[in-house]
């Protein structure tokens, strides 16, 4: 009897300490990465925002303007070229780079000869460093006796500066990222596809389906949380094109190919302004962040997810 | 008239012989299994009368009309597969009616005929369901309903129950001879579960390596299988096959008898009680032998048992083809009692 009067808030107290030890495991556990998190998202993030509140004078003290700096961002009309111009690059890279690479990724998704040798070509864009990348197509588009000029040239007409224009920079530019970028998304596509069960396809021609039918109302749909995540993926991508910038066009002619981060990046290290680099990179995040917002809350919820 | 006739058709992948020079005839309204071991080219035989795959050689017939050279959607059939098919991302309603869909049937039938079939798979409170919140005997009769939706005469079945559990397996069996029955459609079911094959079937077509090994009524393969193959693989357990010197004989678990002074001598290995009757392991001149015993067996492991046969329960096959060997006396009887 007394051992039973006993032995309840023994057990009591054994349990509450097992799930503090518990708890105790599990923070330790998610430690590591929440370290890494903070450190190098959540904490830059918040200095970012605090910096762009501030200027910094030029004995190194930091003076409180509140949004001073962004009343001036909203004065600087390259800054509003850079975003236009980031919009219609987005606009131009996006569609075309996933369509094309659905597309390849259908054709390829077959049993031919060669397939792993035209997988393999898709892909080379990708692994290329992007600097060779840039170089490569610098080379296609020099005036005279690049690429283009000397395919140009058999037909009788004359050289064309391809990438010192300001209306035909921004293509070229487009052309060149879809070309990158559609070989690296054909393979998330791929993947997709072979993770469909073929029993669909025949079970769909047995009722008559026709090949495009069946693509319209089976292959895309259940493709489509590939198409989110590539699509999320170019968005990204279209908003961190720096490097083949800084090879090819350097932002110029006359901003005609400077994006968002591009300019940042000039702001910052070329005029050395943190503070109005902060500020520009404020923007950059609040448009990530609403893509990410329109993925989670509306898009995933609209998607079948197998 | 017969619905589908398969004569000398053949399927080749490379050297290897899938489908090997095979007839047959399912009637109209029954139902033929394909029966036979994993990789011995039933399921590739299913495929070649549905379409999916291109016959190399042969002709296939369904209803009088010939079809090899047709497409799926025309040979008019319906189909349920092994892994059902289904589409994840439609409703139960949507997969069903998805073949009325295609061929651009109206609003107004579409639902009337989809409460038809909803009712006789018994899935109407189901029908906005995905096929992922659905159980495995429900995908079974999405699968089955939009089967029989498109009220087609042949409807073929590719191991349709393997992926269920033994109790469903078992209540899904009848239910679909049932409703094969009720609809009156002709069914070609393949499977490799001679359970199924038994109780199901008005037709067994026993494949081996791409050949028919036989071709009849279930009773016909179980009392008279034409080989040894076919004696091994119809019964559970499978038949006893004896090699006595130079003879190859078999003989039923059930058509042995313990009796004190019996013309052979088995020990028992082990025993399995299966509630109504019980099987009791043997061996024999080095041979396992089986014996199935009314009720509760009480022998035990290291037991001695007589037993007998009667002669006119053994079956005899040739050693080296394993083909049967009818003895006359048995051939005559079984004449004689036809009549």
């Amino acid at each position: 009897m007394t051992d039973a009067a006993v032995s309840p808030p023994v057990a009591e107290r054994r349990a509450g300490s097992q799930a503090w030890w518990n708890a105790v495991n599990a923070w330790l556990l998610l430690l590591p990465a929440a370290v890494l998190l903070v450190a190098f998202t959540h904490w830059p993030i918040l200095a970012t925002i605090r910096h762009s509140l501030f200027i910094t004078r030029r004995n190194g003290t930091e003076v409180f303007v509140g949004l001073d700096s962004y009343q001036a961002m909203a004065a600087d009309p390259i800054f509003w070229k850079a975003l236009i111009n980031n919009f219609w690059f987005a606009l131009g890279t996006i569609p075309t780079s996933i369509a094309l690479a659905l597309l390849m990724a259908i054709w390829v998704n077959r049993n031919m000869r060669g397939r792993g040798f035209l997988r393999l070509a898709y892909f080379t864009p990708t692994v290329l460093p992007m600097i060779a990348v840039a170089n490569i197509w610098l080379f296609f588009y020099t005036p005279d006796y690049g690429a283009l000029d000397q395919l140009r040239s058999l037909f009788g007409l004359g050289g064309w500066n391809w990438l010192g224009d300001p209306s035909t920079v921004m293509g070229c530019l487009i052309v060149m990222v879809i070309w990158k970028e559609a070989g690296f998304f054909m393979i998330f596509y791929l993947a997709a596809l072979q993770q469909l069960s073929p029993d669909l396809d025949e079970a769909a021609s047995i009722e008559g389906a026709s090949r495009w039918y069946i693509f319209r109302r089976i292959t895309f749909p259940l493709l489509m949380p590939t198409t989110l995540f590539v699509a999320i993926n170019a968005v990204i991508n279209s908003f961190k094109l720096v490097d083949h910038l800084v090879i090819m066009t350097k932002g110029g002619p006359n901003n005609a190919s400077t994006l968002l981060l591009y300019y940042i990046y000039e702001v910052a290290f070329t005029f050395q302004d943190s503070s109005y680099a902060a500020t520009l990179t404020v923007v950059l995040l609040i448009l990530l962040s609403a893509v990410a917002l329109i993925k989670f809350g509306y898009l995933d919820r609209r998607i079948h997810y197998q | 008239m017969s619905a589908i006739t398969l004569s000398h058709v053949s399927k080749h992948w490379g050297p290897m012989r899938a489908v090997d020079d095979v007839s047959l005839t399912a009637d109209e309204g029954s139902l033929l299994v394909l029966l036979g071991p994993s990789g011995c080219g039933k399921s590739t035989t299913l495929r070649l009368i549905a379409g999916l795959e291109e016959t190399d050689a042969g002709t296939i017939t369904i209803g009088g009309v010939d079809v090899t050279h047709l497409n799926p959607a025309q040979r008019k059939i319906s189909m349920v597969f092994q892994s059902y098919a289904l589409f994840p991302h439609l409703s139960v309603a949507e997969n069903i009616v998805f073949g009325l869909r295609v061929r651009g049937v109206s609003r107004a039938e579409r639902d009337a005929r989809l409460k038809r079939v909803a009712d006789i798979v018994d899935l109407g409170h189901l029908l906005e369901r995905k096929p992922s919140q659905l159980s495995g005997g429900q995908r079974q009769r999405v699968a089955l309903g939009r089967a029989i939706i498109a009220e087609a005469r042949v409807c073929l079945m590719d191991e349709p129950l393997s992926n269920l559990d033994a109790k469903l397996r078992h209540e899904m069996r009848t239910e679909i001879r049932a409703l094969q029955q009720r609809l009156g459609m002709t069914m070609v079911y393949v499977t490799h579960d001679q359970t199924e094959a038994m109780t199901m079937a008005d037709r067994v077509v026993l494949m081996r390596d791409g050949r028919i090994e036989q071709n009849g009524a279930p009773e016909e393969l179980y009392n008279r299988p034409a080989t040894a193959f076919t004696a091994r693989f119809i019964g559970t357990p499978p038949m006893n096959l004896l090699r006595q010197g130079d003879r190859l004989i078999g003989v039923r678990p059930e058509h042995i008898r313990i009796v004190s002074g019996g013309d052979h001598v088995v020990r028992v290995k082990a025993v399995e009680h299966l509630g109504a009757d019980s099987i009791v392991l043997c061996e024999f001149d080095g041979q396992p032998i089986s014996v199935r015993l009314d009720g509760f067996s009480k022998v035990s492991p290291g037991d001695n048992l007589p037993i007998a046969w009667d002669a006119d329960h053994e079956h005899r096959f040739d050693p080296a083809s394993e083909a049967r060997l009818d003895n006359i006396v048995k051939e005559d009887r079984l004449a004689a009692s036809g009549q």
